[in-house]
């Protein structure tokens, strides 16, 4: 499998703790899981941007990170950008593993963390797919 | 009681900027001005959701970045937002050079120090605004 660079990008939801959990989610991608071949750019670079950071999801398949339904990565993505390759939603997620008690938008608790590493495990094994069939 | 200001920072996830940003809105909204302040998602804007365009338009709003891109600051100009007041993490890193955050996942010491700092600049600047009558 080629190591190919992937653009994450996530949902900035600041308001809400699914928000903070898409960040940290992308951290430990950045960080830990697939540091080598994750790229990230800051969400309002779309629309403020110059045309660098327009060309991201040309030059990068991309996954959106969402917080919630609102979808609103994959949407500013796609209306600046392009097109994403795959996109994961926190908070269905979270009712899929019936993750109930996350902790704060601020803080995150034990669980709450662990809701993080799991959804990162999710956007390395969507990474893996896009590597493996090439798109 | 007037509306409460937004206070609206960055989304940055690359370098400790983002994280201090947020943490010192979190600060101002849920401990130094409780009820007087609120924060909205910047990415609702950057998707021109319209609920979240009526709201930056008819509450007084305050920027608080983490670089010089100003991502807040010209996406609530964008919005036609009442924006009131803007701070940037990297001014008060250059006022406070002994302070040198490093992680950006979870903050640490020397972040979290920064943060307080900003906290404190934004609620007093808040207080400032509304003791001068700023248009609420």
């Amino acid at each position: 499998m080629s190591a190919r660079t992937i653009g994450v990008v996530s949902c900035s939801g600041e308001c809400c703790v699914e928000g903070t959990i898409s960040r940290i989610a992308t951290r430990f991608v950045l960080e830990k899981l697939r540091p080598d071949n994750t790229v990230t750019i800051c969400l309002p670079l779309f629309s403020i941007g110059e045309k660098g950071e327009r060309r991201f999801a040309k030059l990068f398949p991309t996954i959106a990170v969402e917080g919630c339904e609102k979808r609103c990565a994959g949407h500013a993505i796609e209306k600046y950008s392009g097109k994403t390759a795959r996109s994961i939603i926190v908070s269905d997620l979270l009712k899929k593993w019936d993750v109930k008690d996350t902790g704060s938008r601020r803080e995150l608790n034990e669980q709450g963390k662990e809701a993080a590493s799991k959804v990162a495990e999710e956007i390395a094994a969507a990474m893996d797919d896009i590597c493996a069939r090439g798109r | 009681m007037p509306d409460p200001f937004l206070i609206v920072p960055c989304s940055g996830i690359g370098k400790p900027f983002g994280t201090i940003s947020r943490e010192a809105t979190y600060c101002v909204v849920e401990d130094l001005k409780k009820g007087e302040t609120d924060t909205i998602c910047l990415s609702l804007l950057v998707m021109e959701d319209e609920d979240a365009k009526l709201l930056v338009k008819s509450h007084r709003c305050i920027a608080v970045d983490g670089c010089p891109n100003e991502c807040a600051k010209k996406s609530l100009e964008q919005s036609d937002a009442k924006l009131v007041a803007n701070f940037r993490v990297i001014d008060i890193l250059r006022e406070n050079r002994n302070l040198k955050p490093k992680d950006v996942t979870f903050l640490d010491e020397d972040g979290r120090k920064i943060a307080r700092i900003l906290a404190d600049k934004i609620a007093l600047k808040a207080d400032e605004l509304q003791h001068s009558g700023a248009v609420s």
